[in-house]
C-alpha cells in the first residue's frame, strides 16, 4: 500500500454562507481522527463537505479513490461516496421499524455490489440491540437510537465514517453508556474515522489522531498525543493539559492488588483489576499530576516512578512551565507532559537531553477497561 | 301542495313520484363524486411536483409561483370562472384542442369541469403536501443521501412515505372543496343533466324550482357529508401525531 493509499487528503478552502473555510490536512486511513475546535470552527463543515452534504472547492482523496478533484472540479455525489455517516441527532428514519432503519443503507450497497464487511447479525451483537429490531424509533431511548444510528451506518458498509458529535446530545450517564460501544467497534474495524468533537476529554478517549481547527482555519493535525503536549498549542498551555499513553495490560496481583501497566517499556501500577493481561488499554495523565525528581525518589507514597528523559521546556507564566519528557532513559518513548513550577526550575535546572525521574500521582483509566455504565469516578492510584 | 305530498312519500312508501326524483337525485351525485375522484386523483399526481418544487427550491420567484397557485383562495369562483370560459371557449386555447375531437369548444363538458376544479381545488392539495414536505427539514433526505440512496430513491422511500399526513389531508381537502364547488361549475359547466349538473349546481336548480324535497335530501347528505369529513380529518391527524418523530 502506497502512501495515498493509506491517507485521507482533505483540502477546501471557499466560502459558505458568510463562513469562510480555508483548510488542507491529511489524515491516516486508519484508526481515529478527531476534528477539534470550538463552536463555529468548521469541523462540521468539513466533515458534510467529506460527506458530500455541502460542496466547497477543493480536492478530497480518500484511500487512493479520488471523490473531489480540484482540477476537473468533479465531484462525487452524496449517495456515491461510500460513508457511514453519524449525525449530532440519531436522525433515524420514523416511517421504518429499527429493522428498516438498519437495512436501508445495508441493502443499497449490497446493490451496488460492495463487499459485506458487516453482518447485520454481528453488528447487532455489538450494538446489543437485537431486542430493538421490530420497534418503531419513537419509543427508543436516545442511547438506544445513537446505537441504531451507529449500526446503520456500519451496514452501509463504508470505506470511511463521518461522525458528527455523536454524543453530545446526550446527557452524561447516556454518554457513558455508549462510549464503550464506539470504542468496541474501533477495536472491530479497520475503517478509519473522522470524529467531529468539541469535547477534549471524548477526543483523549477515542482519538488517534487530531486535526485542530479554529475560525475555518487549521491550527495543527497530527498523532493526538504530540498536539496534546505540543507547547505551542493551547491544549498543552490550559490548565486541564494531559498526556495519554496507550498501555499493555500486565500482571495483576491478588496480594497487593495491583495491576501492572506497560507503557513503553517502563510500568505503571494501578490499584485494581482491569482486564485481561495481554489487552490494550489507554491512560490519561494530567500534568499538574506530574512532577519530576532529579534522583530517583525512594521514600514515597508515590508508586508510580518512572525514569525520562526531558525533551523540551516552555514558560507558561510568571509561575508556571511545562516540562515535556519521553519515558525510558532513551530517544522516542512516549510523551508525557508536567507542570512544574519556575521556582523548582531555577533550583534544580532541569535542561533538554538530561535523565530525569517522573513522579505520577494519578492515572486516570480512559479506555475501554472502564466498566460501562454510570462511570464511578476515574480509577485512581495515589 | 304537491311539494307535500312527494316529501311524505319519500318517507313513508314509494308513490309514483318517487321514481324519478331517485333517479334525479342519483345523476349528480355520480356526476359529482366522479368529478371529485378524477380531480383529487390528477391533484395528487400535477400537484405533489410542485409542492415539492415548491419546499425544495431556492428560486426567488417560487412565492410568486404559490401566490398564483393560491388565487383561488380569495377569487370569487366566478371570476375564474369567467377566465376559464373564455380560455376554455371557441376562441381560446380549448377550442383550439377541442377542434381536434371535432368540438367546438371544452365549455360545457365535463372535461371543463375536470380542467375547472383541477386549478380550483389546487391549494387545497398543494399546500399540505409542500407543508409536509417543509416540516421534515433536509435531515432525512441527507440522511437518505449518506445511506446510498438517489435523490429519485430518496424522494420515494423516504419523503413520500414521512409526507404521508400532508397527502391526506391534501387529498380529503381536494376531495371535499371539488365536491362543494359551485361558482366555477355554473360558469364553465352550465347546468346539462347528466353532464355538468352536479351536487352544488342541482341543490340550487331544485330551490329555484321550488322543489325543496330534493333540495332537502341533496343539502342535507352534504351537511354529513362534510361533517363526517372533517371530523375524520381531525381524528386521522391527531392519530398520525401520536406516535413520536
Amino acid at each position: 500500500m502506497n502512501s495515498a493509499e493509506a491517507t485521507i487528503s482533505v483540502r477546501y478552502s471557499g466560502v459558505l454562507g458568510d463562513f469562510k473555510l480555508d483548510v488542507a490536512f491529511e489524515a491516516p486511513m486508519r484508526g481515529i481522527t478527531a476534528l477539534f475546535g470550538p463552536s463555529g470552527c468548521g469541523k462540521t463543515t468539513i466533515l458534510r463537505c467529506v460527506a458530500g452534504l455541502n460542496h466547497l472547492p477543493g480536492h478530497l482523496v480518500v484511500g487512493g479513490d479520488v471523490w473531489q478533484d480540484a482540477a476537473s472540479g468533479r465531484s462525487l455525489e452524496p449517495h456515491e461516496r461510500s460513508v457511514g455517516y453519524v449525525f449530532q441527532e440519531a436522525s433515524l428514519f420514523p416511517h421504518l421499524s429499527v429493522r428498516g432503519n438498519l437495512l436501508y443503507g445495508q441493502r443499497r450497497a449490497l446493490k451496488k455490489g460492495v463487499p459485506e464487511r458487516f453482518q447485520v447479525n454481528e453488528i447487532v451483537e455489538l450494538l446489543s440491540i437485537g431486542h430493538l429490531l421490530d420497534r418503531a424509533t419513537g419509543e427508543l431511548s436516545g442511547g438506544e437510537r445513537q446505537r441504531v444510528a451507529l449500526g446503520r451506518a456500519f451496514l452501509t458498509q463504508p470505506r470511511l465514517f463521518l461522525m458528527d458529535e455523536p454524543l453530545s446530545a446526550l446527557d452524561r450517564i447516556t454518554k457513558e453508556e455508549i462510549l464503550p460501544y464506539f470504542e468496541a467497534l474501533r477495536a472491530s474495524t479497520s475503517v478509519p474515522t473522522l470524529y467531529v468533537s468539541h469535547d477534549i476529554s471524548e477526543v483523549e478517549r477515542l482519538a488517534d489522531h487530531m486535526v485542530l481547527l479554529e475560525s475555518g482555519q487549521l491550527v495543527a493535525a497530527g498523532p493526538l498525543n504530540g498536539l496534546l503536549a505540543d507547547p505551542r498549542l493551547p491544549l498543552a498551555r490550559s490548565a486541564e493539559a494531559a498526556t495519554v499513553l496507550e498501555v499493555r495490560i500486565g500482571h495483576y496481583s491478588i496480594e497487593e492488588g495491583l495491576t501492572v501497566l506497560d507503557a513503553g517499556g517502563e510500568s505503571l501500577l494501578i490499584p485494581r483489576w482491569i482486564g485481561q493481561q495481554g489487552g490494550t488499554d489507554r491512560v490519561r495523565v494530567a500534568a499538574t499530576d506530574v512532577s519530576l525528581a532529579v534522583d530517583r525518589p525512594s521514600k514515597t507514597t508515590i508508586l508510580n516512578v518512572v525514569p525520562v528523559r526531558v525533551k523540551d521546556i516552555h514558560v507558561l507564566d510568571n509561575a508556571q512551565i511545562n516540562v515535556l519528557v519521553t519515558i525510558g532513559h532513551r530517544q522516542g518513548g512516549p510523551m508525557l507532559l508536567a507542570r512544574i513550577t519556575r521556582r523548582a526550575q531555577r533550583v534544580l535546572g532541569f535542561e533538554p537531553g538530561q535523565d530525569v525521574y517522573a513522579q505520577i500521582k494519578a492515572v486516570s483509566l480512559i479506555g475501554s477497561s472502564r466498566q460501562p455504565g454510570p462511570a464511578p469516578g476515574h480509577a485512581e492510584m495515589i | 301542495m304537491s311539494l307535500k305530498t312527494s316529501d311524505t312519500g319519500r318517507i313513508k312508501k314509494p308513490s309514483d313520484l318517487a321514481m324519478p326524483l331517485f333517479e334525479d337525485l342519483w345523476s349528480p351525485i355520480r356526476l359529482t363524486l366522479a368529478l371529485a375522484s378524477i380531480t383529487t386523483f390528477l391533484l395528487l399526481i400535477v400537484g405533489t411536483p410542485i409542492a415539492w418544487w415548491l419546499a425544495r427550491s431556492n428560486a426567488p420567484w417560487k412565492e410568486a409561483v404559490a401566490a398564483v397557485l393560491s388565487l383561488p383562495l380569495v377569487l370569487p369562483p366566478t371570476v375564474l370562472g369567467f377566465y376559464l370560459l373564455l380560455a376554455l371557449g371557441p376562441n381560446g386555447p380549448g377550442g383550439w384542442i377541442g377542434g381536434f375531437f371535432g368540438l367546438r369548444t371544452l365549455a360545457f363538458t365535463f372535461e371543463a369541469l375536470v380542467i375547472g376544479s383541477v386549478l380550483y381545488s389546487m391549494p387545497f392539495v398543494v399546500q399540505p403536501i409542500r407543508n409536509a414536505f417543509e416540516a421534515f427539514g433536509d435531515r432525512p433526505l441527507e440522511v437518505a443521501a449518506t445511506l446510498g440512496a438517489t435523490s429519485w430513491d430518496a424522494f420515494w422511500t423516504v419523503a413520500i412515505p414521512l409526507a404521508r399526513p400532508g397527502f391526506m389531508t391534501g387529498a380529503v381537502l381536494g376531495f371535499a372543496h371539488t365536491v362543494g364547488e359551485f361558482g366555477v361549475v355554473l360558469m364553465i359547466g352550465g347546468n346539462i343533466p347528466n353532464r355538468t349538473k352536479v351536487l352544488s349546481v342541482a341543490v340550487y336548480d331544485y330551490v329555484e324550482s321550488l322543489q325543496w324535497a330534493q333540495a332537502h335530501i341533496l343539502a342535507a347528505g352534504m351537511l354529513v357529508f362534510s361533517f363526517v369529513v372533517i371530523l375524520s380529518m381531525t381524528l386521522l391527524e391527531k392519530r398520525i401525531a401520536r406516535p413520536g418523530r
